[in-house]
């Protein structure tokens, strides 16, 4: 067997072998003995656990950002007034990645899945949904290698940095990895795993990181939870059969090459976008003082 | 390029915000604290571009502090290790610089005490780091390999003296790489380590003649 480097290669192997997606990614791990199965399997039950243990402490603090300007979201939407039009999942999904967003920023333990900034998206999808559909920790653990071969892939093409790719590569590529967690969870085949990576990914080309201040803040924090949610659509329709008409693979070409074309002024530089609006400007002479 | 792992995407277990600024500056810290390999009375910590401007947002100095005492990536109590009593053991400061000419996230650790040293090196993205400079002298630590570090007097064979010394312990050279201040002046050899070498190796290359200093640096375990 050759080392997987592409989503096509992921296909045709589980489908040769009739494994799942995280049966070969586990074998691909361990080619040439790099990586055993007991290797990746110990790591991701560690940081599942510290994923467990961010949202935990990000429930219940209020407790502000290292720059004074957030940390209360995840309360405010936990104690709403509002009637929700989400179901109880989707609502607790939400809840989850700004739980842990904000733990983040207050120097928290999170865990960077793919980076620091997109760290609130896997976690949620997948927690929240492991504990409304009672998916037990063997099966969590196997959703979450199926999000780190689904990032691994597209990481083979980019490097996962706003810095080289933009907002796309980081919590788009953490958006495409929850997809993939989730529909493996719902029982999905490897198809349809690789079809709700596809869609999540091909609706983010182009996002921008522009933060405010240089600090991953705003707008990051937030786009958690949307891009949280983005996973479920993508999983959703994946789930109905529908696919993704650009295969998985040139989806990722597209981000490479959006992410060459995107100027430098927005890629995690802070000097256009949201970074240079009014308001931004005059919050940065207050915090960077 | 070498392909990343599962193990990669799905980690690092850290304190934030930020994998660059935050858990890169403790591995910076923690890498250069290995290579000065004793206890400083003082550390000075030059931040470049990036780092000196949003550098204090993100806990990079924090983070570059609570390296060099030790702390790893996912300790909770970077947030305050200002307050710590190993902290409080030490003198330190900083300065917030620009110089384009450096990497955007780089940064120059001043070691103080029986022995001076200058380390600097640049933190390259999602937690990856590079430690270019030892003194004068440019080195390529990642904090990946098992690194020797060593400074001689330029002198044919030395090289070759060294890698067979390596040989016969049986660990394989991954990379390699040298630089002098001038002919038959000091000189130095960065090695990576696909493995561990033994202490009579470490030994044998201590009393090798023209070598002053040999150095073994453990490689990062997070």
């Amino acid at each position: 067997m050759e080392k997987i480097t592409t989503f096509r290669q992921l296909y045709y192997a589980c489908k040769e072998n009739k494994k799942s997606i995280y049966e070969t990614a586990l074998d691909n791990e361990a080619l040439n003995g790099e990586n055993s199965e007991y290797t990746v399997r110990l790591q991701a039950k560690k940081s599942l656990d510290a994923m467990k243990e961010a949202i935990k402490s990000g429930l219940v603090s209020t407790e502000p950002s290292f720059s004074g300007i957030s940390g209360d979201e995840c309360y405010k939407l936990q104690t709403s007034k509002a009637e929700s039009i989400l179901g109880k999942t989707a609502q607790k999904i939400m809840i989850y990645a700004l739980a842990t967003s904000e733990q983040n920023l207050r120097m928290g333990r999170i865990v960077a899945c793919p980076t620091a900034g997109s760290c609130g998206i896997v976690p949620s999808v997948l927690i929240a949904y492991a504990e409304d559909y009672g998916i037990k920790e063997d099966g969590q653990i196997n959703a979450l290698i199926t999000a780190g071969e689904t990032g691994r892939i597209i990481s083979n093409k980019m490097p996962l940095s706003g810095a080289v790719g933009g907002c796309q590569a980081e919590c788009g590529a953490a958006s495409a990895m929850a997809a993939a967690a989730l529909t493996q969870m719902r029982g999905g085949d490897v198809k349809q795993i690789i079809n709700s990576a596809a869609l999540a990914l091909k609706n983010v080309l182009g996002l921008t990181c522009d933060p405010v201040c240089g600090l991953v803040e705003i707008p990051c924090i937030k786009r958690n939870p949307f891009m949280a949610l983005h996973a479920l659509t993508a999983s959703e329709l994946a789930m109905a059969g529908i696919i993704s008409k650009i295969p998985a693979d040139e989806v990722v070409d597209a981000m490479e090459q959006t992410g060459k074309l995107m100027s430098p002024l927005l890629k995690e530089s802070s000097q256009g976008g949201l970074a240079k609006t009014k308001t931004a400007m005059a919050l940065e002479k207050n915090i960077l003082k | 390029m070498r392909q990343s792992s599962i193990t990669d995407i799905i980690s690092p277990i850290m304190a934030g915000p930020s994998s660059s600024h935050t858990a890169g500056a403790v591995r910076l810290g923690l890498l250069a604290g290995n290579v000065y390999n004793a206890k400083p009375e003082k550390v000075i910590f030059k931040l470049y571009n990036s780092y000196a401007l949003t550098g204090k947002g993100h806990g990079t100095d924090k983070g570059l502090l609570a390296g060099v005492l030790g702390f790893a990536v996912d300790d909770e109590r970077i947030k305050n290790v200002f307050d710590t009593p190993e902290a409080k053991k030490i003198k330190y400061e900083f300065n917030f610089l620009e110089d384009f000419n450096r990497h955007p996230n780089a940064v120059d650790f001043h070691f103080e005490g029986d022995l001076n040293m200058t380390v600097s090196g640049n933190s390259i993205g999602a937690g990856e780091i590079i430690i270019d400079k030892i003194n004068n002298f440019s080195v390529n630590l990642d904090g990946k390999y098992n690194s020797l570090i060593l400074v001689y007097h330029d002198e044919p064979g030395v090289i070759s003296k060294v890698t067979g010394m390596i040989q016969l312990d049986k660990v394989n050279i991954a990379s390699m790489n040298c630089d002098r201040s001038g002919k038959g002046k000091e000189a130095s050899m960065c090695i990576c380590l696909d493995g561990e070498v033994s202490k009579s190796c470490l030994e044998a290359l201590n009393s090798l003649e023209h070598l002053y200093i040999v150095r073994y640096i453990k490689k990062l375990e997070i």
